[in-house]
C-alpha cells in the first residue's frame, strides 16, 4: 500500500508524466470554470436582491471576494511548493512555485483594485493606509513581485529556485495576518461575510459558485503555465523533443 | 434594461470592477497561450541537445 502510494507520487512528480496528464485535464478545468462563472454571474447580477445597506454596489463582492480568496490560496500554494522543492529537491515543485507567482500576483492586484472600487462609494475613499486588511493585502502583492524579481535575479536556475523559496516561505506569515486583520483590528474593512456576518442564501450561493469557478480558472491557468515551465526546464530531455515533434 | 446598467447609481464602480476582472483573466489566458507557443517554437529548434542547457550548481562548483 505504502509502496503504491509513493510510486504514485513519484510518477505524478515526474515531468513527462505530469505533461501527459495535465494535457488531458486542462480543458476540463476550463470548461468547469466557464460553466460555474456563467452561473455565478447570472445569480450575482440578476437573481440576488440588492443589499439593504449597500444597494446594488454590494454586487462587487462577486468579483472581489473570489480574487481575494485566490490571492491567499495561491500564496499558500506557492510557499508550500517552494518548501517541498527546497527540502526534497523535487524539480516539479519549484516549477509549481514559479508558475503560481504571476497568476497569484494578478489576482492580488484584482482584489486590491476591486476593493478600492467598492471602498469609494461605501467608505468615501479608494484607499486607507490605516486599514490593516488593505495594507496586508498590498504586502502580499509585493511578496509575489519580490519572489518573481528575486527568482529572475539568479543566472543559475537551481540557485534562484532555492533562494526565492526562502522568501516565499518567510512571507507566508502574512497570510494569517490578512485573514484575521478584520478581527484583530476592526478598522474600515468589514468583517468576514461567509462565516460570521451570515449573508442570506440568495446572496450567498452565487458567491460560493463564483469562488469555485475562479478556483477552477486558476487551476487551468496554472496548468497551462506549468506546462510551458516544465518544457523550458526539461529542454534537451528526450521526452521533451518527442512532445515537440508530436505537437509543434 | 438601463436600470440594470445603472446599478442604482453605482454603475461606474460595479461595471469597472467586473470589467477589470474580466480583462485581467483574459490577459492571463492570452499570456499563457502566447508563452506556450513561444516556448515550443524556441525549443523545437534545439533537437540535437543531449544535456540540459542550463548549468546546475554542481557543474559550476
Amino acid at each position: 500500500m505504502w509502496r503504491t502510494l509513493t510510486l504514485f507520487f513519484h510518477q505524478l512528480a515526474s515531468p513527462p508524466h505530469f505533461y501527459r496528464w495535465s494535457g488531458l485535464f486542462a480543458p476540463w478545468f476550463a470548461a468547469v470554470a466557464l460553466v460555474l462563472i456563467t452561473i455565478g454571474l447570472y445569480g450575482g447580477l440578476l437573481l440576488a436582491p440588492p443589499d439593504y445597506q449597500q444597494g446594488e454596489a454590494f454586487r462587487i463582492i462577486y468579483v472581489h471576494v473570489p480574487s481575494a480568496y485566490l490571492s491567499m490560496l495561491s500564496y499558500v500554494l506557492m510557499a508550500t511548493a517552494a518548501a517541498v522543492g527546497f527540502i526534497w529537491r523535487i524539480k516539479l515543485a519549484h516549477a509549481v512555485a514559479v508558475s503560481t507567482a504571476p497568476i497569484g500576483a494578478s489576482f492580488t492586484f484584482l482584489a486590491l483594485v476591486t476593493g478600492a472600487l467598492w471602498g469609494k462609494p461605501m467608505w468615501g475613499t479608494y484607499w486607507q493606509w490605516g486599514d490593516a486588511r488593505l495594507v496586508s493585502e498590498l504586502v502580499l502583492l509585493f511578496l509575489f513581485l519580490g519572489y518573481m524579481a528575486l527568482h529572475a535575479a539568479f543566472e543559475e536556475q537551481e540557485r534562484g529556485d532555492r533562494m526565492s523559496a526562502v522568501l516565499a516561505v518567510v512571507g507566508v506569515v502574512n497570510v494569517p495576518i490578512i485573514h484575521y486583520s478584520v478581527v484583530w483590528w476592526a478598522t474600515l474593512h468589514q468583517g468576514p461575510s461567509i462565516t460570521e456576518n451570515a449573508i442570506s442564501g440568495a446572496m450567498l450561493w452565487p458567491l460560493l459558485v463564483m469562488i469555485a469557478g475562479y478556483t477552477f480558472c486558476f487551476g487551468w491557468l496554472l496548468l497551462l503555465q506549468l506546462r510551458s515551465e516544465v518544457l523550458e526546464r526539461e529542454a534537451g530531455a528526450r521526452w521533451t523533443q518527442r512532445v515537440l515533434e508530436a505537437s509543434p | 434594461m438601463s436600470e440594470f446598467f445603472n446599478m442604482g447609481g453605482y454603475g461606474y464602480y460595479v461595471w469597472s470592477s467586473f470589467g477589470l476582472s474580466f480583462l485581467v483573466i483574459v490577459l492571463n489566458i492570452w499570456w499563457a497561450y502566447a508563452r506556450s507557443t513561444r516556448v515550443k517554437r524556441r525549443l523545437s529548434g534545439r533537437v540535437e541537445q543531449p544535456e540540459p542547457v542550463r548549468p546546475t550548481v554542481r557543474q559550476v562548483q
